[in-house]
C-alpha cells in the first residue's frame, strides 16, 4: 500500500484539479485532499499536483499571480528540501514562475491554442516519474494549451540535456518548444513539470490509460 | 506620490509570433515601409513614496518580483510626480 498523501492545489481558474483528484484517489486508491491557494501549508501531503487550468485568467504572465500564492510559498519550501511536486500543463507554467523549473512557457509559434492527443517520446524513463514506462516508449497523451512553447537559453539547454532532465519529447512538435520538450524534471530530480495531461488518459473506460503510470510511479514512489 | 509608467516587451532574441502576424496585417494595408513590429505590455500604477528614487527602487523590484520576467522580457520604465 503506498503511503502516498496527494494534496491537488486549486486556484481560482484551476479546472483539471478535478480529474487529477478522480485518478489519485478513485483509481490508485491513494489518500488524496484538496489544497486551497490560501491555505498557509501543505499539511501532511508528501505529493503536490499543480493541475491545469487558467488560473488568476492567465493574467500578466501564464501561472505568473499563482506563483506568488500563500501556498507555493509553502510548496517551494517543500520542493527545496526534495518533495515531490507535479505541474501539469497551467502547474508547469507556475512552476516555472516560481524558478523551481528554469525556462518559460511562451505562447505556441503558431498563435493557437491546440488540444489534441500527441504522441511522447520518454527520453528517460530513470525517474520517479516514468519509471513505468519504457526507453524511447511512445505514448499518447492529450494537450491543450496556447503557452506550451517551451524556451530557455541555449546554456540552460544543455544542462537539461546533459543532466538528463528531459523526460518527456513530442514526435510531432505541437507548438514550437525548443528541443520538443514536452515535460523536464529539477535537477534534483523531485519536481516535474510536463504540458501534457497523463490525468485525462488514466481510466480504461476512456480508452487509453497511457497517462496512468506516470501518476501510478509517482504514488508507489513513495514507500 | 508618484506614478510609475512601464513598458514591458519581449526580449529581441525571442520570436513575437503576434507581432510578426500584424506585421503582415500593416503591410497588406499599405505600409510597405514597417518593420521589426513587436507587441509588449503597459502597466502604470501610483506609488506613495517620499522621494523620486524611493520610487524607482519600488518599481524597480516590483519589475523584477513579478511584472517581468527576465528569460522572457525585458522592462524599462519611467517616474513621474503624479500629475506632471
Amino acid at each position: 500500500m503506498s503511503k502516498a498523501k496527494v494534496g491537488i492545489v486549486v486556484f481560482p481558474g484551476s479546472n483539471c484539479d478535478h480529474d487529477a483528484y478522480y485518478v489519485f484517489k478513485d483509481i490508485l486508491k491513494v489518500d488524496t485532499k484538496f489544497l486551497w491557494h490560501k491555505e498557509g501549508n501543505i499539511n501532511d501531503r508528501n505529493i503536490i499536483i499543480l493541475p491545469g487550468g487558467f488560473s488568476y485568467g492567465d493574467y500578466l504572465r501564464c501561472g505568473a499571480v499563482s506563483a506568488h500564492s500563500n501556498l507555493m510559498n509553502d510548496v517551494i519550501r517543500f520542493a527545496n528540501k526534495g518533495g515531490i511536486v507535479i505541474g501539469i500543463c497551467n502547474g508547469f507554467q507556475v512552476l516555472c514562475e516560481t524558478k523551481l523549473l528554469p525556462g518559460i512557457l511562451l505562447r505556441n509559434n503558431n498563435l493557437k491554442f491546440v488540444c489534441k492527443t500527441v504522441s511522447l517520446k520518454v527520453e528517460n524513463n530513470k525517474s520517479i516519474f516514468t519509471g513505468y514506462y519504457d526507453i524511447k516508449e511512445d505514448i499518447d497523451i492529450p494537450i491543450a494549451h496556447g503557452e506550451g512553447n517551451y524556451f530557455c537559453d541555449d546554456v540552460t539547454l544543455t544542462e537539461l540535456i546533459g543532466n538528463n532532465q528531459v523526460l518527456l519529447r513530442y514526435n510531432d512538435n505541437p507548438n514550437g518548444s525548443i528541443y520538443d520538450i514536452a515535460g523536464i524534471q529539477n535537477l534534483k530530480r523531485n519536481v516535474l513539470g510536463m504540458m501534457p495531461h497523463p490525468e485525462r488518459v488514466s481510466d480504461s473506460i476512456l480508452g487509453n490509460t497511457d497517462g496512468l503510470r506516470l501518476l501510478q510511479c509517482v504514488a508507489e514512489s513513495v514507500m | 506620490m508618484y506614478t510609475a509608467k512601464i513598458k514591458i516587451t519581449l526580449r529581441k532574441t525571442i520570436l513575437d509570433p503576434q507581432g510578426k502576424t500584424i506585421e503582415h496585417s500593416l503591410i497588406s494595408l499599405g505600409y510597405k515601409n514597417i518593420s521589426g513590429t513587436r507587441i509588449g505590455k503597459y502597466i502604470q500604477f501610483n506609488i506613495d513614496a517620499n522621494s523620486k528614487e524611493e520610487a524607482t527602487v519600488i518599481t524597480e523590484e516590483a519589475c523584477k518580483k513579478l511584472l517581468a520576467n527576465p528569460v522572457m522580457e525585458d522592462y524599462e520604465f519611467e517616474i513621474f510626480r503624479s500629475g506632471e
